[in-house]
């Protein structure tokens, strides 16, 4: 394999792993707060048709965002009044509204545009254009660093860059802030965080809202950046990568980084058999990668790679207690 | 606050739950700008108002009863199998295996042949989350979510890179042998009284009565469900009891993967006579609803399998007849999910209050 | 109206406080008057209503009536924030700390001084210096509470009361965990507290706790006060006559025991716990047919790991022999059902978590850890549902088990009769070995002689018997011969015919005869 294919296949691997790591964040913030969430593919799903929809009939990918942002949030807040509110089982929500925007979303798509429960094509300023960030045409002749710097890092839509931003920011809110103490507290013994009276609820809310607004991002990303225009299941499984990716971190935000780009590389490679095959040798099957990273994540949790210990109160509603 | 009666926790609660699933869906129709009475007319209709519907509804209903007592079983032990999807691909696979390599005289003894293979290689891709649960702790919702997607590339590959025959375009096994056809309804004794013309639902239908009943038993009768219900109570307590958990981890999950597998001789064996992509078709996770619907009874879970297979027959009509997409029953499936598993508390309170109403109502008048 | 008969010399003054959770009045017209800079004292049983009473106070639960008057103010409590706000602090019986922060962070969650942490924490640092040294409350700032041992937690709880400026300090029960020494210590801190100015309310069921360190003490009964005496001018009696209602019966009456064969020998007994800690440091011991043996000491000094390593839950080391046959202590055997089959009957310290299934129906409760005893088979597939029902409901008629229904759910008895219940499945059985722990914690009296006297039987019967109990009057009425237990260890045998309180509470806090001169 050359350089130039190895910088292809790393600027495919920083597309395909942004969505991965808005949405392993966003399940970041709801699960250090104490609420699973195996809904990130729903919210996406969601945010992608919301977003696409809007940016083609408002023309502008801006309006198209917040509508994203805000169908997310709605589907969080859904989440949030079963799982926190009514204190149900935080699983089966997820599950059932993955189902609800599944449907959902080609029911919309279809009531507005008659076209199979996809969005027409957008295009112009109803996209993300790529963004060629300073220097990147000059710096272009400079050995090894010049082209690497032109090909994977820059040249990409807004939202990558904001995707890479929101890392460290996640890492400064949660250990350097008073909410980020709280948040982990909650998720940790939320009796703790109510014995010094602070409303568990309220923060498990807020939690499950910038879930909400991340999973917006990941969806609004994949309709109106990665491809242009929404499609039904587009997101194909997106939702549960993360969520591995999330486990894989041990819910940590710089880990998380790493290993939605692990990710995003091995789905850059099942786009690439035959780079794959020309540098093991051998013809290796596209569901093999396709597979891998639920393989390695399995293997993370049985303890081989480390131990991933979830947030003591995950999954628990919390109950008032003596 | 009183608490509500028994009845009304058993038959009310998901009935009442149901029912706002159905007026939510009707909403949402009417957002669409189609007409509810109209789409409920259609899916009656076209699912149980005759015997072509039925055949239909009944071979929905039968993949159902299948994932749903393997719900059932797993959650009795406090496990939560998500993964009946890939456990049904798997037990397709088994059954393509068997009845494509192994020569078979008659449909009876393929049947017994498929049966047990489908048990196998779902209960065989069950025992890998299960294992890691119960040696190491990992969480099985997760596992087995992730042994969906595995199941699913390792089908692709298989289908399209090993069992597909040379020159065909689809990723499929070839047809299975005449020798393994399973009989229709239509083809039954009594059955073909009813039945008149060609349906899809099969004597599996049959066989996933039986499991429902065997089911019922091995909770309610036997020395092993009562440790398997125990264990799911509480696990310090069954180790107190000296009742292994290990061992009820492994096995619950083995029958739950077990019948998971089993769905397939439904839908593979009996309809698509080859194993195809995608195989089970969301029935594994239909299982989940049909399982919290049916209360983790034998009896509800049936119940529940013909409201589902009604759902997904009508559904499917729905698609054909009117201008609302299929995908509505995917909304309704996840609604129906949504009250009965997640907003049960919901309900709960809300029929409490109502009941309390009644009660305060009725005292006021005794004192009068 | 509201504050008529309001003084301000009390910091707390409560008016006819009353709640109900559905049918259970858990508190019924309430009125207590703590004056400030006092140690207050509030005893009563289980289940007397204590408990709900300070969480009204701290604004877990609503009162449905009466009044709060802090410091002579009427002050509405309806949340935790009100009464942190209102100078309140609460150490609760089960620590509501964060286990993987570090001390600071847990002083400073939910009284950071703005939305940034550093100048929070470095605040915290400082007073926190301070209060160490005011009131002998060290704890490194930096260290991670699950690291810290019980009586350390302890400190950080008073420590985060302290931090948020409370003036009025509830602890809950805080000696139940505690090392007699450790208990000394936070008296200590408590009366250091007082002599500043604070006021304390320390919730008890330990009589002595309450002679020892209290300036008044009020009592409760069945969800009433009952009467608040000044505590010198009381005496153990009186205030045990009212926590009860009537003379208490301590002495069990039982004939002198005539021990036979060795039943049970146990041979340098080790068990670890789950992080690798051990827990069980080497216990060797025996119980002959026809006698009693008591460990007394304090909670998690290893005694439950006693009975979970004899009973089968928990793999140990060492050695055990049944009658001359030796047990395995892990692996294949080494569990519950293998032990019951081995004639090793065990009645557990906490029947609501591991003796009962709550929600199983008594008739299914009878069958637990016996669910494959013959009598309970129809044929080798199923079980004989009905001959259980039958043997559940002739169980319920010899051990007074009410309401006699074997259909009801565990859960919906009370703690008297759940215990019963467990104590007929495991009695009946007719076992060599009894291994019973805390037989009457959260039991009514009148269950308390019921059980007591079927423990004597079975002795007389020729059983061997372990009792565990941190009830030391329960103890030494029942036991044969008397083992102490401190820090995974026995620190010795005693006849509870010749020792008294004074000699195995010295044991209990691991101060061997051989060493007192050094400890003096």
């Amino acid at each position: 394999m050359d350089y130039a294919t190895l910088l292809q296949l790393l600027d495919t691997t920083l597309r395909l792993a942004t969505p991965l790591l808005f949405a392993c964040l966003a399940g970041l913030y709801s699960e250090r707060a104490g609420i699973f969430d195996i809904g990130l593919e729903g919210k996406m799903l969601m945010a992608a048709m919301a977003s696409a929809s809007v940016a083609f009939l408002t023309g502008s990918v801006w309006v198209g965002l917040l509508a994203g942002m805000l169908a997310s949030l709605l589907m969080a807040g859904l989440h949030g009044i079963a799982s926190i509110t009514f204190r149900g089982n935080q699983l089966i929500s997820g599950v059932a509204l993955n189902f609800v925007a599944s449907g959902i979303t080609v029911l919309i798509a279809q009531r507005l545009f008659g076209q199979g429960g996809r969005t027409p094509p957008l295009a112009g300023e109803a996209r993300f254009s790529s963004i060629t960030l300073p220097f990147a045409e000059e710096l272009q002749g400079v050995p090894v660093l010049g082209p690497l710097y032109y090909e994977v890092i820059s040249g990409h839509p807004l939202l990558v860059y904001v995707a890479l931003a929101t890392v460290p920011l996640t890492w400064w809110v949660l250990y350097r802030t008073r909410f980020g103490l709280r948040l982990r507290a909650v998720g940790e013994n939320p009796a703790a965080v109510d014995t010094a009276g602070i409303s568990v609820v309220g923060l498990r809310f807020a939690a499950v809202a910038i879930t909400g607004i991340l999973c917006g991002l990941a969806g609004a990303y994949m309709a109106t950046a990665l491809q242009a225009g929404f499609g039904r299941e587009m997101t194909a499984g997106r939702g549960y990568i993360a969520l591995a990716a999330l486990i894989f971190a041990k819910w940590r935000p710089v880990a998380a980084l790493w290993a939605c780009l692990l990710f995003g590389f091995f789905q850059a490679l099942a786009l690439r058999p035959d780079v794959v095959e020309a540098v093991v040798q051998v013809k290796v099957p596209v569901p093999f990668l396709d597979a891998l990273p639920y393989v390695l994540t399995v293997l993370v949790l049985a303890g081989f790679v480390g131990k991933a210990i979830p947030p003591r109160a995950g999954g628990e509603p919390y109950v008032k207690e003596r | 606050m009183e608490r509500l009666p028994r009845w009304a926790d058993v038959a009310l609660v998901p009935l009442v739950s149901l029912l706002l699933a159905a007026v939510i869906a009707a909403l949402v129709i009417l957002a669409i700008g189609q007409d509810p009475w109209e789409a409920i007319t259609v899916m009656v209709q076209g699912s149980i108002m005759d015997s072509y519907g039925w055949g239909y509804t009944l071979y929905y209903a039968t993949s159902f009863i299948f994932t749903g007592l393997a719900v059932t079983v797993a959650f009795h032990a406090s496990l939560f199998n998500i993964g009946g999807e890939g456990q049904a691909q798997l037990g397709g696979l088994g059954v393509a295996l068997c009845c494509l390599f192994l020569p078979w005289p008659h449909w009876t003894l393929a049947l017994i042949g498929a049966t047990c293979a489908a048990a196998l290689f779902g209960a065989a891709w069950a025992a890998i989350p299960a294992y890691l649960q119960a040696r190491r702790g990992s969480h099985i919702v997760i596992t087995t979510i992730m042994f969906n997607y595995i199941a699913a590339a390792l089908l692709i590959f298989l289908l399209v890179d090993v069992l597909r025959p040379a020159g065909q375009m689809d990723p499929a096994t070839a047809n299975f042998p005449e020798a393994t056809r399973l009989p229709t309804l239509n083809e039954l004794p009594v059955f073909n009284l009813f039945f008149t013309s060609n349906v899809p639902a099969n004597v599996t239908l049959l066989i996933a009565l039986g499991m429902a009943v065997v089911v019922w038993l091995l909770l309610w009768r036997t020395r092993l469900g009562y440790a398997i219900r125990a264990f799911g109570k509480s696990e310090a307590a069954a180790r107190y009891a000296g009742i292994s958990p290990f061992t009820i981890i492994m096995v619950a999950m083995l029958i739950s993967g077990g019948l998971a597998g089993m769905m397939a001789i439904n839908n593979v064996m009996g309809e698509a006579e080859r194993l195809l992509q995608n195989s089970a078709s969301g029935a594994g996770f239909i299982g989940i609803a049909v399982a919290l619907m049916g209360r983790n009874h034998p009896v509800g879970v049936v119940l529940a399998a013909l409201l589902f297979g009604f759902l997904f027959q009508g559904g499917a009509e729905l698609g054909l007849w009117t201008k609302i997409p299929i995908e509505m029953r995917t909304v309704v499936q996840g609604l129906v999910i949504l009250f009965t598993g997640a907003l049960d508390v919901m309900v709960r309170m809300l029929l409490t209050r109502i009941f309390n109403l009644f009660r305060a109502g009725r005292m006021a008048k005794g004192a009068a | 109206m509201a504050s008529v008969g309001a003084d301000a010399r009390y910091a707390i003054e409560l008016k006819g406080i009353s709640k109900a959770f559905g049918p259970v009045q858990a508190n019924k017209d309430i009125h207590i008057a703590v004056p400030k800079g006092t140690i207050h004292g509030i005893i009563g049983e289980n289940g007397a209503g204590k408990s709900t009473l300070m969480s009204i106070l701290y604004g877990f639960y609503r009162a449905d009536s009466g009044e709060i008057f802090i410091n002579g103010k009427p002050t509405a409590i309806p949340d935790s924030q009100s009464a942190i706000r209102a100078g309140i602090g609460m150490v609760f019986q089960h620590f509501k700390l964060v286990q993987n922060f570090t001390v600071l962070e847990n002083v400073v969650l939910g009284a950071e001084e703005g939305a940034l942490l550093a100048g929070s924490l470095s605040k915290a640092r400082r007073v926190l210096t301070d209060l160490s040294r005011e009131y002998e409350l060290d704890v490194d700032p930096d260290a991670v509470i699950e690291d810290l041992s019980v009586g350390h937690q302890q400190r950080v709880e008073i420590l985060k009361a302290l931090y948020r400026q409370a003036d009025i300090l509830i602890l809950d029960e805080p000696t139940g965990v505690l090392t007699p020494a450790e208990a000394d210590h936070l008296f200590r801190i408590l009366k250091g507290l007082r002599d500043q100015g604070k006021t304390v309310i320390l919730i008890t069921h330990k009589l002595r706790e309450i002679m020892e360190t209290t300036d008044n003490v009020s009592v409760m009964r069945r969800g009433t006060m009952v009467g608040t005496v000044k505590t010198s001018e009381s005496s153990p009696e009186e205030l045990a006559e009212l926590m009860v209602g009537r003379k208490v019966l301590l002495e069990v009456e039982k004939a002198p025991a005539t021990p036979g064969a060795v039943v049970l020998k146990v041979d340098d007994l080790r068990v670890r716990d789950e992080h690798g800690v051990e827990r069980l440091k080497g216990v060797s011991f025996e119980i002959r047919a026809g006698e009693i043996l008591g460990i007394a000491g304090v909670a998690g000094n290893g005694q439950s790991e006693l009975l979970e390593a004899l009973g089968g839950i928990a793999a140990a080391t060492g050695r055990i022999t049944l009658n001359g046959a030796e047990l395995p202590l892990s692996g294949a055997g080494a569990d519950g059902r293998s032990r019951r089959k081995a004639g090793i009957a065990h009645v557990p310290e906490d029947r609501q978590a591991l003796g009962l299934i709550m929600d199983f129906a008594a008739w299914e409760n009878v069958a637990f850890g016996y669910h494959d005893a013959p009598e309970y088979q129809k044929n080798a597939l199923f079980m004989d549902n009905d001959a259980l029902r039958a043997d559940t409901e002739r169980k319920m008629a010899t051990f007074d088990v009410r309401p006699p229904i074997p259909t009801l759910a565990a859960k919906n008895f009370s703690g008297g009769n759940q215990q019963k219940i467990v104590v007929a499945r495991e009695i009946e059985r007719n076992p060599d070995l009894l291994l019973i722990g805390q037989p009457t914690r959260g039991v009514d009296i009148g269950a308390i002689e019921f059980i007591h006297k079927q423990i004597v039987a079975l002795r007389d019967q020729g059983k061997a018997i372990l009792l565990v109990s941190v009830e030391l009057d329960e103890i030494r009425s029942l036991s044969d011969r008397v083992a102490v237990m401190f820090d995974g260890r026995i620190m010795g045998l005693r006849d509870p015919e010749t020792t008294d309180e004074r000699e195995l509470g010295l044991l209990m806090a691991g101060i061997a005869e051989g060493s007192k001169g050094e400890a003096a």
